[in-house]
Protein backbone atom coordinates (compact mmCIF):
# COMPACT_ATOMS: atom_id res chain seq x y z
CA UNK A 1 0.00 0.00 0.00
CA UNK A 2 1.12 3.54 -0.66
CA UNK A 3 1.26 6.14 2.09
CA UNK A 4 -1.75 7.90 0.61
CA UNK A 5 -3.81 4.73 1.03
CA UNK A 6 -3.04 4.61 4.76
CA UNK A 7 -4.00 8.28 5.15
CA UNK A 8 -7.22 7.66 3.21
CA UNK A 9 -8.04 4.59 5.31
CA UNK A 10 -7.51 6.50 8.58
CA UNK A 11 -9.72 9.42 7.51
CA UNK A 12 -12.31 7.08 5.99
CA UNK A 13 -12.77 4.92 9.08
CA UNK A 14 -12.92 8.07 11.25
CA UNK A 15 -15.61 9.67 9.09
CA UNK A 16 -17.62 6.43 9.18
CA UNK A 17 -17.46 6.01 12.96
CA UNK A 18 -18.24 9.67 13.71
CA UNK A 19 -21.14 9.68 11.22
CA UNK A 20 -22.56 6.50 12.78
CA UNK A 21 -22.23 8.02 16.26
CA UNK A 22 -23.99 11.23 15.18
CA UNK A 23 -26.81 9.37 13.42
CA UNK A 24 -27.31 7.09 16.43
CA UNK A 25 -27.66 10.08 18.77
CA UNK A 26 -30.03 11.86 16.37
CA UNK A 27 -32.22 8.73 16.07
CA UNK A 28 -32.23 8.32 19.86
CA UNK A 29 -33.35 11.95 20.28
CA UNK A 30 -36.10 11.58 17.68
CA UNK A 31 -37.42 8.35 19.23
CA UNK A 32 -37.55 9.81 22.75
CA UNK A 33 -39.24 12.98 21.47
CA UNK A 34 -41.85 10.80 19.75
CA UNK A 35 -42.49 8.80 22.93
CA UNK A 36 -42.93 11.97 24.98
CA UNK A 37 -45.42 13.33 22.45
CA UNK A 38 -47.40 10.07 22.47
CA UNK A 39 -47.59 10.10 26.27
CA UNK A 40 -48.71 13.72 26.29
CA UNK A 41 -51.37 12.98 23.70
CA UNK A 42 -52.71 10.23 25.95
CA UNK A 43 -53.07 12.91 28.62
CA UNK A 44 -50.21 11.69 30.76
CA UNK A 45 -48.39 14.55 32.39
CA UNK A 46 -45.33 14.73 34.53
CA UNK A 47 -46.00 15.40 38.20
CA UNK A 48 -44.36 18.83 37.98
CA UNK A 49 -46.45 19.72 34.92
CA UNK A 50 -49.71 18.77 36.59
CA UNK A 51 -48.94 20.96 39.56
CA UNK A 52 -48.02 23.83 37.32
CA UNK A 53 -51.04 23.24 35.06
CA UNK A 54 -53.12 26.00 36.68
CA UNK A 55 -50.30 28.45 36.27
CA UNK A 56 -49.86 27.54 32.63
CA UNK A 57 -53.58 28.01 31.93
CA UNK A 58 -53.32 31.56 33.23
CA UNK A 59 -50.66 32.49 30.70
CA UNK B 1 -42.53 23.03 44.19
CA UNK B 2 -42.09 22.86 40.43
CA UNK B 3 -43.03 26.50 40.06
CA UNK B 4 -40.62 27.53 42.79
CA UNK B 5 -37.74 25.71 41.13
CA UNK B 6 -38.22 27.29 37.74
CA UNK B 7 -38.90 30.81 38.97
CA UNK B 8 -36.27 31.15 41.65
CA UNK B 9 -32.85 31.98 40.32
CA UNK B 10 -30.31 30.54 42.74
CA UNK B 11 -27.56 33.12 42.64
CA UNK B 12 -25.99 32.21 39.31
CA UNK B 13 -22.86 34.23 39.92
CA UNK B 14 -20.72 31.47 41.43
CA UNK B 15 -19.77 28.28 39.64
CA UNK B 16 -21.57 26.15 42.21
CA UNK B 17 -24.59 28.47 41.92
CA UNK B 18 -24.63 27.98 38.18
CA UNK B 19 -24.28 24.21 38.50
CA UNK B 20 -27.16 24.21 40.99
CA UNK B 21 -29.31 26.20 38.58
CA UNK B 22 -28.62 23.57 35.92
CA UNK B 23 -29.86 20.86 38.27
CA UNK B 24 -33.29 21.65 36.92
CA UNK B 25 -33.49 19.40 33.82
CA UNK B 26 -36.02 21.68 32.14
CA UNK B 27 -33.63 24.58 32.40
CA UNK B 28 -30.77 22.35 31.17
CA UNK B 29 -32.77 21.29 28.10
CA UNK B 30 -33.59 24.93 27.31
CA UNK B 31 -29.88 25.73 27.49
CA UNK B 32 -28.96 22.70 25.35
CA UNK B 33 -31.59 23.65 22.75
CA UNK B 34 -29.98 27.07 22.46
CA UNK B 35 -26.35 25.85 22.46
CA UNK B 36 -26.43 22.74 20.24
CA UNK B 37 -26.94 24.40 16.82
CA UNK B 38 -24.26 27.02 17.43
CA UNK B 39 -21.77 24.61 18.95
CA UNK B 40 -22.34 22.20 16.07
CA UNK B 41 -21.82 24.88 13.42
CA UNK B 42 -18.75 26.17 15.23
CA UNK B 43 -17.33 22.63 15.40
CA UNK B 44 -17.85 22.06 11.67
CA UNK B 45 -16.35 25.45 10.74
CA UNK B 46 -13.26 24.96 12.92
CA UNK B 47 -12.82 21.39 11.68
CA UNK B 48 -13.11 22.49 8.04
CA UNK B 49 -10.46 25.16 8.60
CA UNK B 50 -8.23 22.82 10.61
CA UNK B 51 -8.37 19.97 8.09
CA UNK B 52 -7.81 22.38 5.19
CA UNK B 53 -4.70 23.73 6.92
CA UNK B 54 -3.63 20.17 7.77
CA UNK B 55 -3.60 19.17 4.11
CA UNK B 56 -2.01 22.46 3.08
CA UNK B 57 0.77 21.99 5.65
CA UNK B 58 4.08 20.55 4.48
CA UNK B 59 4.68 16.81 4.78
CA UNK B 60 7.03 15.48 7.40
CA UNK B 61 10.59 15.06 6.12
CA UNK B 62 10.74 11.49 7.46
CA UNK B 63 7.12 10.34 7.57
CA UNK B 64 5.96 11.80 4.28
CA UNK B 65 2.21 12.14 3.92
CA UNK B 66 1.39 9.70 6.73
CA UNK B 67 1.97 12.57 9.17
CA UNK B 68 -1.52 13.72 8.09
CA UNK B 69 -2.95 10.93 10.25
CA UNK B 70 -1.64 12.94 13.21
CA UNK B 71 -4.30 15.65 12.72
CA UNK B 72 -7.06 13.19 13.63
CA UNK B 73 -5.21 10.61 15.73
CA UNK B 74 -3.95 13.11 18.33
CA UNK B 75 -7.35 14.86 18.82
CA UNK B 76 -9.04 11.43 19.16
CA UNK B 77 -6.53 10.34 21.79
CA UNK B 78 -6.91 13.66 23.63
CA UNK B 79 -10.72 13.32 23.55
CA UNK B 80 -10.53 9.72 24.79
CA UNK B 81 -8.84 11.03 27.95
CA UNK B 82 -10.84 14.28 28.14
CA UNK B 83 -14.13 12.40 27.98
CA UNK B 84 -13.06 10.00 30.73
CA UNK B 85 -11.92 12.93 32.92
CA UNK B 86 -15.29 14.59 32.37
CA UNK B 87 -17.00 11.34 33.39
CA UNK B 88 -14.84 11.15 36.52
CA UNK B 89 -15.87 14.71 37.43
CA UNK B 90 -19.51 13.71 36.85
CA UNK B 91 -18.96 10.66 39.07
CA UNK B 92 -17.89 13.02 41.87
CA UNK B 93 -21.03 15.05 41.14
CA UNK B 94 -23.12 11.92 41.72
CA UNK B 95 -21.30 10.66 44.82
CA UNK B 96 -20.57 13.95 46.62
CA UNK B 97 -23.24 16.43 45.57
CA UNK B 98 -25.93 14.04 44.26
CA UNK B 99 -26.33 16.38 41.31
CA UNK B 100 -29.32 15.03 39.35
CA UNK B 101 -27.68 15.58 35.96
CA UNK B 102 -24.29 14.11 36.89
CA UNK B 103 -25.36 10.53 36.16
CA UNK B 104 -27.03 11.68 32.93
CA UNK B 105 -23.72 13.30 31.91
CA UNK B 106 -21.70 10.19 32.80
CA UNK B 107 -24.00 7.69 31.10
CA UNK B 108 -24.40 9.68 27.88
CA UNK B 109 -20.67 10.45 27.58
CA UNK B 110 -19.56 6.81 27.74
CA UNK B 111 -20.49 5.71 24.19
CA UNK B 112 -19.01 8.90 22.73
CA UNK B 113 -15.79 8.34 24.67
CA UNK B 114 -15.70 4.71 23.56
CA UNK B 115 -16.09 5.76 19.91
CA UNK B 116 -13.23 8.27 20.10
CA UNK B 117 -11.02 5.78 21.96
CA UNK B 118 -11.69 3.17 19.29
CA UNK B 119 -10.79 5.74 16.64
CA UNK B 120 -7.57 6.67 18.44
CA UNK B 121 -6.63 2.96 18.44
CA UNK B 122 -7.68 2.41 14.81
CA UNK B 123 -5.98 5.51 13.36
CA UNK B 124 -2.90 4.79 15.47
CA UNK B 125 -2.80 1.27 14.12
CA UNK B 126 -3.16 2.48 10.53
CA UNK B 127 -0.36 4.98 11.18
CA UNK B 128 1.81 2.35 12.87
CA UNK B 129 1.81 -0.07 9.95
CA UNK B 130 3.73 2.14 7.48
CA UNK B 131 5.87 3.93 10.13
CA UNK B 132 6.65 1.19 12.64
CA UNK B 133 6.13 -1.80 10.39
CA UNK B 134 3.42 -3.24 12.62
CA UNK B 135 -0.29 -2.69 13.26
CA UNK B 136 0.01 -3.33 16.96
CA UNK B 137 2.46 -3.90 19.79
CA UNK B 138 1.64 -4.47 23.44
CA UNK B 139 3.69 -1.53 24.65
CA UNK B 140 2.61 0.52 27.69
CA UNK B 141 0.89 3.33 25.76
CA UNK B 142 -1.12 1.12 23.40
CA UNK B 143 -2.03 -1.33 26.14
CA UNK B 144 -3.17 1.37 28.58
CA UNK B 145 -5.37 3.00 25.92
CA UNK B 146 -6.81 -0.43 25.10
CA UNK B 147 -7.61 -0.82 28.82
CA UNK B 148 -9.33 2.59 28.67
CA UNK B 149 -11.48 1.29 25.81
CA UNK B 150 -12.43 -1.77 27.90
CA UNK B 151 -13.28 0.54 30.83
CA UNK B 152 -15.65 2.48 28.58
CA UNK B 153 -17.34 -0.76 27.49
CA UNK B 154 -17.72 -1.84 31.13
CA UNK B 155 -19.28 1.50 32.10
CA UNK B 156 -21.62 1.37 29.09
CA UNK B 157 -22.77 -2.11 30.12
CA UNK B 158 -23.22 -1.11 33.77
CA UNK B 159 -25.16 2.10 33.05
CA UNK B 160 -27.56 0.14 30.84
CA UNK B 161 -27.92 -2.98 32.98
CA UNK B 162 -30.72 -1.72 35.23
CA UNK B 163 -34.11 -0.27 34.34
CA UNK B 164 -33.98 2.24 37.17
CA UNK B 165 -31.15 4.70 36.40
CA UNK B 166 -31.06 5.78 40.05
CA UNK B 167 -29.78 2.36 41.07
CA UNK B 168 -26.93 2.06 38.58
CA UNK B 169 -25.76 5.66 39.10
CA UNK B 170 -23.76 4.95 42.26
CA UNK B 171 -22.11 1.80 40.94
CA UNK B 172 -21.21 3.47 37.63
CA UNK B 173 -19.77 6.48 39.47
CA UNK B 174 -17.56 4.29 41.68
CA UNK B 175 -16.35 2.21 38.72
CA UNK B 176 -15.57 5.39 36.76
CA UNK B 177 -13.58 6.90 39.64
CA UNK B 178 -11.58 3.71 40.21
CA UNK B 179 -10.77 3.58 36.50
CA UNK B 180 -9.53 7.18 36.54
CA UNK B 181 -6.18 5.86 37.81
CA UNK B 182 -5.61 4.78 34.21
CA UNK B 183 -5.59 8.37 32.88
CA UNK B 184 -2.23 9.46 34.39
CA UNK B 185 -0.88 6.01 33.49
CA UNK B 186 -1.78 6.64 29.83
CA UNK B 187 -0.29 10.14 29.94
CA UNK B 188 3.02 9.13 31.53
CA UNK B 189 3.32 5.61 30.10
CA UNK B 190 5.64 6.92 27.41
CA UNK B 191 7.98 8.32 30.09
CA UNK B 192 7.79 5.51 32.62
CA UNK B 193 8.27 2.62 30.25
CA UNK B 194 10.21 1.98 27.09
CA UNK B 195 7.49 2.27 24.46
CA UNK B 196 7.41 2.05 20.70
CA UNK B 197 4.99 4.97 20.86
CA UNK B 198 6.80 8.30 20.88
CA UNK B 199 6.84 10.49 24.01
CA UNK B 200 4.71 13.64 24.32
CA UNK B 201 5.53 16.21 21.64
CA UNK B 202 2.84 18.89 22.18
CA UNK B 203 2.28 19.33 25.90
CA UNK B 204 5.75 19.18 27.43
CA UNK B 205 7.58 21.38 29.88
CA UNK B 206 10.23 22.46 27.37
CA UNK B 207 7.64 23.36 24.73
CA UNK B 208 6.35 21.48 21.68
CA UNK B 209 8.80 19.58 19.51
CA UNK B 210 6.60 19.86 16.43
CA UNK B 211 7.34 22.58 13.88
CA UNK B 212 4.75 25.44 14.04
CA UNK B 213 3.67 24.73 10.44
CA UNK B 214 2.34 21.34 11.59
CA UNK B 215 1.48 22.31 15.17
CA UNK B 216 -1.08 25.03 14.36
CA UNK B 217 -3.31 22.86 12.12
CA UNK B 218 -3.10 20.15 14.81
CA UNK B 219 -4.24 22.51 17.57
CA UNK B 220 -7.09 23.88 15.42
CA UNK B 221 -8.24 20.31 14.63
CA UNK B 222 -8.09 19.47 18.35
CA UNK B 223 -10.30 22.47 19.21
CA UNK B 224 -12.73 21.55 16.41
CA UNK B 225 -13.07 17.91 17.53
CA UNK B 226 -13.51 19.09 21.13
CA UNK B 227 -16.44 21.30 20.07
CA UNK B 228 -17.84 18.35 18.10
CA UNK B 229 -17.57 16.19 21.22
CA UNK B 230 -19.34 18.82 23.35
CA UNK B 231 -22.15 19.11 20.78
CA UNK B 232 -22.66 15.34 20.65
CA UNK B 233 -22.55 15.10 24.43
CA UNK B 234 -25.18 17.82 24.93
CA UNK B 235 -27.42 16.06 22.38
CA UNK B 236 -26.94 12.68 24.07
CA UNK B 237 -27.64 14.20 27.51
CA UNK B 238 -30.84 15.78 26.20
CA UNK B 239 -31.98 12.42 24.79
CA UNK B 240 -31.15 10.73 28.10
CA UNK B 241 -33.21 13.28 30.09
CA UNK B 242 -36.13 12.63 27.75
CA UNK B 243 -35.66 8.86 28.16
CA UNK B 244 -35.87 9.21 31.94
CA UNK B 245 -38.97 11.41 31.62
CA UNK B 246 -40.67 8.76 29.49
CA UNK B 247 -39.84 6.09 32.08
CA UNK B 248 -41.17 8.28 34.92
CA UNK B 249 -44.36 9.15 33.04
CA UNK B 250 -45.03 5.51 32.11
CA UNK B 251 -44.57 4.50 35.73
CA UNK B 252 -46.93 7.25 36.84
CA UNK B 253 -49.62 6.22 34.38
CA UNK B 254 -49.25 2.55 35.31
CA UNK B 255 -49.73 3.47 38.96
CA UNK B 256 -52.79 5.55 38.11
CA UNK B 257 -54.26 2.67 36.10
CA UNK B 258 -53.65 0.32 39.02
CA UNK B 259 -55.42 2.69 41.41
CA UNK B 260 -58.36 2.99 39.02
CA UNK B 261 -58.68 -0.79 38.74
CA UNK B 262 -58.85 -1.25 42.46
Amino acid sequence: MTHAAYVFAAYGVSALVIAALGIWILLDQAARRRELKELEQRGIRRRSDRQGAGKEANK
Amino acid sequence: MGAGMTDANPQATTLSGRLTALANPTRFIALADRLVPWLGLLALAILAAGLYLAFAAPEDYQQGSTVRIMYIHVPFAWLAMFCYSLMAAAALGTLVWKHPLADVALKSAAPIGAAFTALALLTGSIWGKPMWGTWWVWDARLTSVFVLFLMYLGIIALTRAMDDPGRSARAAAILTLVGFINIPIIKFSVDWWNTLHQPASVFRLDGPTIHPSLLWPLLICAVGFTFLFLTLHLMAMRAEIWRRRVIAMRRLSARAAERAAR
